[in-house]
């Protein structure tokens, strides 16, 4: 399933800048919210969910905690703003750690921070799921453009783009390699 | 997909992707906070030419849970009463800016002129039509068969995913003059599950042995068989023409008398001990209890009746999803 590099394309993080990133941004959680207890990560589909997995995984080996326990994925479809300006989107599922989300900090993941109108999907889905003590933001990748007044507390790099490029992210769990890459949309065609 | 006017506008994967939106729909409907935002702004118009308790509250409940605006308008108490033809209600409607148009009419077809004259930019959902389509029927009763007998063998409790081979559903009674059993050959077989009807040979229509579907007259021979879902029909006297509603002379020529069709065609106790141990029973409501089904069989611990009143919502909001969400012109993404 690995997707051949687009021509035009530069990679701008591998696969073990991708790890690095996630073990820092495990450690900074960890930091921020004095270990693992009360911690929930909400992986948002698709990308998300595996970088929340992989961030669950290493916050729980560090902290000897059970990494199930903390992770869940929060499909955001429903409360998107864009709908009507796409074709049908498909719902994706939505599965919160036992004990659901109430008086819990939550960490949401994702792949990349753009428009910021996903996080604010996600921020009124959850509003809908409980009430967590907090909500905080992890990213792989923030590129910057930001259309809506949100901002990530957790960033693996920030990576100055136009808006004419595009940012692809591939992992693993998806698409079978783990690569962040910058593409000129004017260089694909 | 742009209107939902009959189980045939589904293929396959069309109907597997309404069931599996419909799944993630009821679990929303378990939280404490049902309502959705989705369809904010965009209005429903359910529009009732013929009487209806569930489908109707059932539409109004699916569009108000995803947040769009609900005007329910039945014939009766309308100008319709009045002699306005279908067109000018139309052209009503058109002028109020629905979105969507949930039409039940007495005529089969009715659904299909409100989607293709051009009198309309909605949506058209059939909610019934005659003795032709009720769709949104169809899926949610697929939706229940999934749930429970396929949900087990995929390993996710509402079956996402799955389809309905390898099942039997044995669909008994008055099919003569029910648009669900239509319905259900219909999506059913889509969705690979093998379908017999069961009825006197008076209540099965012209035309049925080229549906894709067996035939039997025997339900007692069905019932060996062992299917693993039996959908019980109402008996629909209303129909059938004659005086009215009480007395055995209103089934007008169908069956003898309606002793005599309870003896031959109504599920009871007696008939339940004999179905296999993981089979369910279904009916689409309202129920005649005494006549096609008895209490025994109706409030069995087997009887999914009151679960597919609850999955209906899911369903409907799923359609509505699909139908009014995107972009009309754009389609479903792949």
């Amino acid at each position: 399933m690995t997707a051949a590099p687009t021509p035009g394309s530069r990679e701008v993080l591998g696969p073990q800048e991708i790890s690095r990133a996630l073990i820092r941004i495990a450690h900074e959680v960890l930091e921020r919210n004095a270990g693992a207890e009360n911690l929930a990560v909400l992986g948002i589909p698709t990308r998300g969910l595996p970088l929340a997995r992989r961030l669950a995984a290493v916050i729980a080996d560090v902290e000897g905690v059970d990494a199930q326990a903390l992770v869940g994925e929060l499909d955001v479809t429903m409360y998107r703003d864009d709908l009507r300006r796409h074709p049908t989107r498909t719902i994706g599922a939505t599965t919160l750690p036992a004990g659901g989300v109430d008086d819990r900090v939550v960490v949401l993941v994702d792949d990349v921070l753009f428009s910021g109108r996903t996080i604010r999907a996600a921020m009124d889905a959850l509003a809908d799921l409980g009430r967590p003590s907090a909500v905080q933001l992890a990213v792989l990748v923030d590129r910057g453009h930001r259309e809506l007044p949100i901002r990530a507390d957790y960033v693996g790099k920030n990576l100055p783009t136009s808006r004419t490029e595009k940012v692809a992210v591939r992992l693993v769990e998806v698409d079978g390699v783990d690569s962040v890459r910058i593409e000129n949309e004017e260089g694909d065609r | 997909m742009r209107h939902l006017l009959s189980v045939a506008d589904l293929d396959r994967d069309a109907a597997v992707l309404v069931l599996d939106t419909a799944a993630e729909m009821a679990k929303t409907q378990g939280r404490e906070i049902k309502k959705l935002p989705t369809l904010r702004g965009r209005t429903v118009v359910n529009l009732f030419f013929e009487d209806s308790t569930r489908t109707r509250i059932s539409f109004e409940a699916a569009a108000k849970r995803l947040s769009a605006d609900v005007i329910n308008f039945s014939a009766k108490g309308s100008s319709v009463s009045k002699g306005e033809s279908l067109k000018d209600t139309a052209l009503t409607l058109q002028a109020m800016g629905a979105d969507a148009v949930v039409v039940r009419h007495q005529a089969s077809g009715a659904p299909h002129r409100l989607a293709n004259a051009g009198w309309l930019d909605a949506a058209v959902l059939n909610a019934g039509d005659g003795t032709h389509q009720h769709p949104t029927q169809a899926l949610l009763d697929a939706f229940t068969i999934r749930r429970h007998l396929r949900g087990p063998d995929v390993g996710d409790p509402d079956g996402v995913g799955a389809d309905l081979s390898g099942l039997h559903v044995a669909i008994v009674g008055d099919v003569l003059h029910s648009r669900v059993a239509r319905s259900n050959v219909g999506l059913l077989t889509t969705l690979g599950a093998r379908v017999t009807l069961v009825a006197p040979p008076t209540l099965v229509p012209i035309g049925a042995d080229r549906w894709p579907c067996e035939i039997s007259y025997h339900l007692d021979e069905v019932l060996d068989s062992g299917p693993d879902a039996v959908m019980m029909l109402r008996v629909q006297r209303e129909r059938m023409g004659g005086p009215g509603l009480a007395g055995a002379a209103t089934s007008a020529g169908f069956f003898p008398s309606p002793l005599e069709y309870t003896r031959q065609y109504g599920l009871d106790a007696r008939r339940l001990a004999r179905l296999p141990e993981h089979a369910i029973v279904m009916h689409p409501g309202p129920m005649n209890r005494g006549l096609e089904i008895s209490a025994d069989a109706a409030d069995s611990p087997r009887a999914v009746i009151v679960e597919q009143v609850a999955n209906g919502v899911a369903v409907r909001m799923a359609v509505l999803y699909l139908l009014l969400a995107g972009d009309r012109e754009k389609g479903t993404e792949a």
